[in-house]
């Protein structure tokens, strides 16, 4: 097995010996489900689509992803870990990629437990499959993008709370980057174009494309580019912390 | 083999490592000994490639610590200071994990756990969680996860820290029998470690090199060396006598136990003239017994000339 694959394995494997990984899926499908049938009017719609259900999916991920991303490089340079992780002959990219590898795949999988939600529409109506797999994949993606933040900062420090809050502060920025209220606030400030940056900065913008069908391949670029981006950024921090 | 070349490391203003040049042979058991905060651990991590060294290099095996990390990580089993491990995987769990990212594959990996877990009777502990284990438990599984690909070069940082001293043998014995053909290096602040294992010591001190000798090497430039202690109940007068002996520089009395310890002018023998003294005085002496040298006399000797040296108090 290759060692991003070990890392990988171990990574998920950690998620399932404490309990955190049951409480996390629990928390993200109760969550899922409330949101998007109470706050969402799923029904009171009368429209058979799963638009309330994703709408919800960056308000969650923005406390729960952080939740699991925060121990990844925190706990291992407190608990002296990280120092037997990189002296086993792997690089610095291997580690990083088979820990943003587990982390995907557990959302993947809370992501998929929502099938039900899906059936219940399909009961309901004869919604566009087409639009959800989309809506799907969008989500999978923008959690892949918060991913890549918590693992990046979470190299930044040794405190896990820090890791925590970091991260969901950024993801915040990134979710309210293209809201009208954000760019009104800069709207006498900033030159147009740099506005126009700041919007097109907004994860929801793109999410919100993609889920509504729209396979736009800027769209998918953005999240693409963005995860490797902060995943980049990751490896480096921790490189540099060897030199420091 | 190991090699570091003017090996320097800061951390700001302070310099933990400073151009430390050593080799480290096949065969060899280096104990690098110095005082905690010499720069032991911080040598090892530059030569573990874990820190980037601020200048000189390092080499495992011929491969360069940063240039080649990942061909000198293959040759190098590391057991890191405090023995860290996942605390909350299981032994089994772990040492496979160790298994997979070494690339040892399929039967040839299960063997070669199976052949550590002998050797480190962990056959027990297998499925516990490294959390519930003791410290010297612990402290077993990082060797294990050390030696596991069985590497040609072997690096400890204080591998005996915290065992009893039933455990502490176990560990020495390990050690011994892996030293043929291999290249060790470990680290300590006991001296004890180092008659038991090492037929190499360097000491530093402030990441500097102070001595590079062997055990007994060592021995021989303490005070004690080739001096001659007994315990003679009421002797008071046999002190003088034994002072007026040609071949001897001084004579000391414990003030606790009453040991006489006799030390002999540069290069004389003096076991025989002392008992051959004590014959005639008709003294009754209980044992007699003929020194090596103190290595902890030694050791405080060369790692406070260097305070000394620098005008800051021992």
């Amino acid at each position: 097995m290759s060692p991003v694959g070990a890392v990988m394995r171990r990574e998920l494997g950690s998620y399932f010996v404490t309990p955190v990984a049951y409480v996390f899926l629990v928390i993200f499908l109760v969550l899922a489900g409330i949101l998007t049938f109470y706050v969402g009017d799923f029904y009171e719609r009368g429209q058979a689509d799963l638009q309330p259900f994703f709408v919800m999916h960056p308000w969650l991920y923005l406390i729960l992803v952080p939740a699991i991303t925060m121990r990844m490089w925190a706990e291992e340079a407190k608990g002296g870990t990280l120092e037997l992780l990189l002296t086993l002959p792997l690089t610095l990219w291997q580690a990083m990629l088979g820990k943003f590898l587990a982390a995907w795949l557990f959302i993947g999988l809370a992501l998929g437990l929502t099938f039900p939600i899906w059936i219940t529409v399909n009961y309901l109506g004869a919604p566009d499959n087409g639009v959800i797999l989309a809506g799907y994949l969008g989500s999978w993606l923008m959690a892949g993008n918060f991913i890549a933040i918590g693992a990046c900062l979470s190299a930044l420090t040794r405190s896990q709370v820090v890791a925590f809050i970091l991260t969901a502060l950024v993801c915040v920025l990134l979710i309210l980057a293209g809201q009208p209220q954000v760019l009104d606030f800069f709207q006498g400030a900033l030159p147009r174009r740099l506005i126009n940056a700041v919007a097109h900065l907004s994860m929801l913008r793109h999410f919100e494309a993609i889920s509504r069908g729209v396979l736009d391949l800027r769209d998918l670029l953005y999240f693409v580019l963005s995860t490797l981006g902060w995943l980049i950024a990751g490896v480096l921090l921790l490189d540099l912390k060897r030199t420091r | 083999m190991i090699e570091t070349d003017k090996l320097t490391r800061c951390y700001g203003n302070l310099t933990a490592v400073d151009a430390l040049s050593i080799r480290v042979e096949p065969g060899q058991v280096l104990g690098l000994l110095g005082p905690n905060g010499a720069g032991k651990s911080t040598a090892m991590r530059m030569i573990a490639g874990f820190l980037v060294p601020t200048s000189g290099s390092a080499r495992v095996c011929g491969y360069d610590a940063m240039r080649e990390p990942l061909k000198a990580k293959r040759a190098l089993g590391y057991l890191p200071e405090g023995a860290p491990s996942y605390g909350e995987m299981t032994v089994r769990e772990f040492l496979q994990f160790i298994v997979r990212i070494r690339g040892l594959r399929g039967e040839a990996g299960y063997r070669r756990m199976d052949a550590v877990v002998q050797q480190l009777q962990l056959d027990e502990v297998l499925g516990l969680g490294i959390d519930t284990l003791s410290k010297g438990l612990r402290r077993r599984v990082g060797l294990a996860q050390a030696i596991l690909h069985d590497p040609p070069v072997l690096m400890l940082d204080e591998p005996t820290d915290g065992l009893d001293p039933n455990q502490k043998h176990a560990v020495r014995q390990l050690i011994d029998m892996m030293a043929r053909d291999r290249t060790i290096l470990i680290s300590t602040h006991l001296l004890e470690e180092v008659h038991a294992l090492c037929n190499r010591v360097v000491i530093i001190a402030r990441g500097k090199l102070l001595a590079d000798a062997t055990p007994a090497e060592l021995e021989a430039r303490s005070r004690y060396h080739g001096a001659v202690s007994f315990s003679a109940p009421g002797s008071g007068m046999s002190q003088e006598m034994l002072g007026r002996l040609p071949q001897v520089a001084g004579v000391e009395i414990d003030p606790l136990d009453g040991r006489i310890t006799v030390f002999p002018k540069p290069g004389a023998r003096i076991l025989e003239p002392v008992e051959r003294l004590l014959r005639e005085q008709g003294l009754e002496v209980s044992e007699i017994q003929l020194e090596r040298g103190r290595l902890d006399e030694v050791f405080r000797q060369i790692t406070s000339g260097d305070d000394a040296s620098r005008g800051v108090a021992a």
